[in-house]
């Protein structure tokens, strides 16, 4: 939870939220420009951030992504970090 | 030799660390008289237990593992409250899963979920943000947990409640802060630290000032880190050489991705939305005047605390268990295995205390990698 994980911004989905769609070790997932959005949204396409709990915190190049990717790989954090995006997902789904 | 493999670049470790060794002796550091590091950040602890750097670097370097592990100083009556929204009818209670087997002194919420109440893990506060859209005619109760990293998430959360005017999403806040808990250490009498390692992805967010008292004030070295293996062993270089210097300085370590001044988006959405609270309760460590924050007056209709009336004002305090040690281990007098309860009444799968509990604890650290650091010899 206090790890952040690298991902690409793919797409702009609703830029009046700062809202875009994140691919994250292939895993895509909508996330907030919040952050991050200093200037055109349409510019951080094709950008690396570092998410936390669906904020991109921090644009980073590709370089630091794919060595902070791997350092979260080494920790067992990357795989939690998926696996709670996954859960999340569920949470909206449940039925009760 | 372990690092050959481990690291990526397993000849820069080499050179790093002996530099470190050579500095170590440089200042006369040793086993019996060692010069004692503390790793604030949680996802450092887990870092320096998975590389076994604690075991790498020269015996005159000790660390100290720090309070940040947002879920392991959590005070009990914290999860009691948090249980008793989640059990309120009508209640979808969302929460980050490292929260979920945090021991309260009735249950914690992965009792009370099975238990049957609907307690549902989420990854962001957006998500609870949708099940409140999704489910207008329930309260959807979010977990706001942790330290400057995730404190903006759930204040742009909030915001973005109140521009949809979403009436059935709270958030019931426990978000608490880095720099106040260190000037608690530094004033403790019997706390000897020599320097800390800094955390990073807090400092993303707030930037490296926050920290100017602990160099100006206390004299003592600080040196904001990224938690990779190298970056660690480069900064408590960074550390030592001030040390031997006879200098004490806010140094960026991780300026890679640590602004100087930190993330103004997130840092106006925090000032927006929350305040400080007089002082907040951190397990193992007591109470610490300015370390929590609550919600703002402006956004009370989405504070759990007022909408449910209870939580901290409601002021019921609940002690430790039995025989714990979590506040020893947590300021450094006591190595987790010192504990009397450590994997006897208190193991991962059933927790006593919270360094038990989740990843970057100190206890969890040693109980995962401590066994296959002794195969390793
Ligand atoms: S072993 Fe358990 S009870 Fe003992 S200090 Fe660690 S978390 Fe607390």
């Amino acid at each position: 939870m206090c790890l952040g994980i690298p991902g690409e911004i793919v797409a702009i989905t609703d830029p009046e939220r700062l809202m875009a769609l994140a691919d994250v070790s292939g895993v895509r997932r909508e996330v907030s420009l919040a952050c991050v959005a200093e200037g055109p949204l349409e510019d951080l396409i094709g950008q690396w951030v570092l998410i936390h709990v669906g904020f991109a915190m921090s644009v980073i190049d590709a370089d630091e992504a794919a060595k902070t990717l791997e350092a979260l790989r080494a920790l067992g954090e990357a795989q939690e970090a998926m696996e709670a995006m996954a859960a999340g997902q569920r949470a909206l789904e449940e039925p009760r | 030799m372990r690092y050959a493999t481990e690291f990526r670049d397993p000849a820069a470790a080499r050179a790093v660390l002996a530099a470190i060794a050579r500095t170590a002796d440089r200042i006369g550091a040793t086993r019996a008289r060692p010069v004692r590091l503390m790793e604030i950040c949680g996802g450092h602890t887990h870092a320096i237990f998975r590389y076994g750097l604690d075991t790498l670097v020269h015996e005159g370097v000790e660390f100290i593992h720090g309070p940040g592990c947002p879920v392991c100083v959590l005070p009990m009556s914290r999860v009691d409250e948090a249980v008793a929204i989640a059990e309120r009818p009508g209640v979808i209670f969302t929460t980050f899963g490292d929260a979920m087997r945090v021991p309260g002194t009735r249950r914690s919420l992965m009792q009370a979920k099975a238990a049957g109440a609907d307690i549902r893990m989420v990854y962001s506060p957006l998500d609870a943000l949708e099940l409140a859209r999704r489910n207008p005619a329930r309260d959807v109760v979010f977990f706001g947990l942790g330290f400057e990293t995730t404190t903006p998430s759930t204040a742009l959360t909030i915001q973005q409640a109140a521009r949809e005017g979403l009436g059935n999403f709270s958030v019931f806040c426990n978000h608490i802060t880095v720099p106040e808990p260190i000037r608690a250490l530094l004033d403790d009498p019997d706390m000897i630290l020599d320097g800390f390692i800094g955390p990073g992805h807090v400092s993303m967010v707030i930037g490296i000032h926050p920290y100017d008292f602990i160099a100006r004030d206390y004299r003592k070295p600080i040196v904001v880190a990224g938690f990779e293996p190298l970056d660690l062993l480069q900064s408590v270089l960074m550390v030592l050489t001030q040390i031997a210097e006879g200098r004490a300085a806010v140094e960026n370590q991780y300026a890679r991705v640590v602004p100087e001044h930190g993330n103004r988006a997130s840092l106006a959405a925090i000032a927006d939305v929350y305040e400080r609270r007089p002082s907040f309760a951190w397990r193992g460590l007591g109470e610490i005047d300015a370390s929590g924050l609550r919600i703002r007056e402006a956004y009370r209709a989405w504070d759990a605390e007022e909408k449910f009336g209870l939580g901290y004002a409601a002021g019921a305090r609940a002690d430790e268990p039995e025989g714990c040690a979590c506040g020893a281990v947590m300021t450094g007098r006591m190595k987790p295995p010192a504990c009397p309860q450590f994997g006897r009444g208190c193991t991962p799968e059933t927790p006593l205390g919270a360094l038990m509990v989740s990843s970057e604890g100190a206890c969890a650290a040693y109980w995962h990698y401590g066994g296959a650091r002794a195969a390793a010899g």
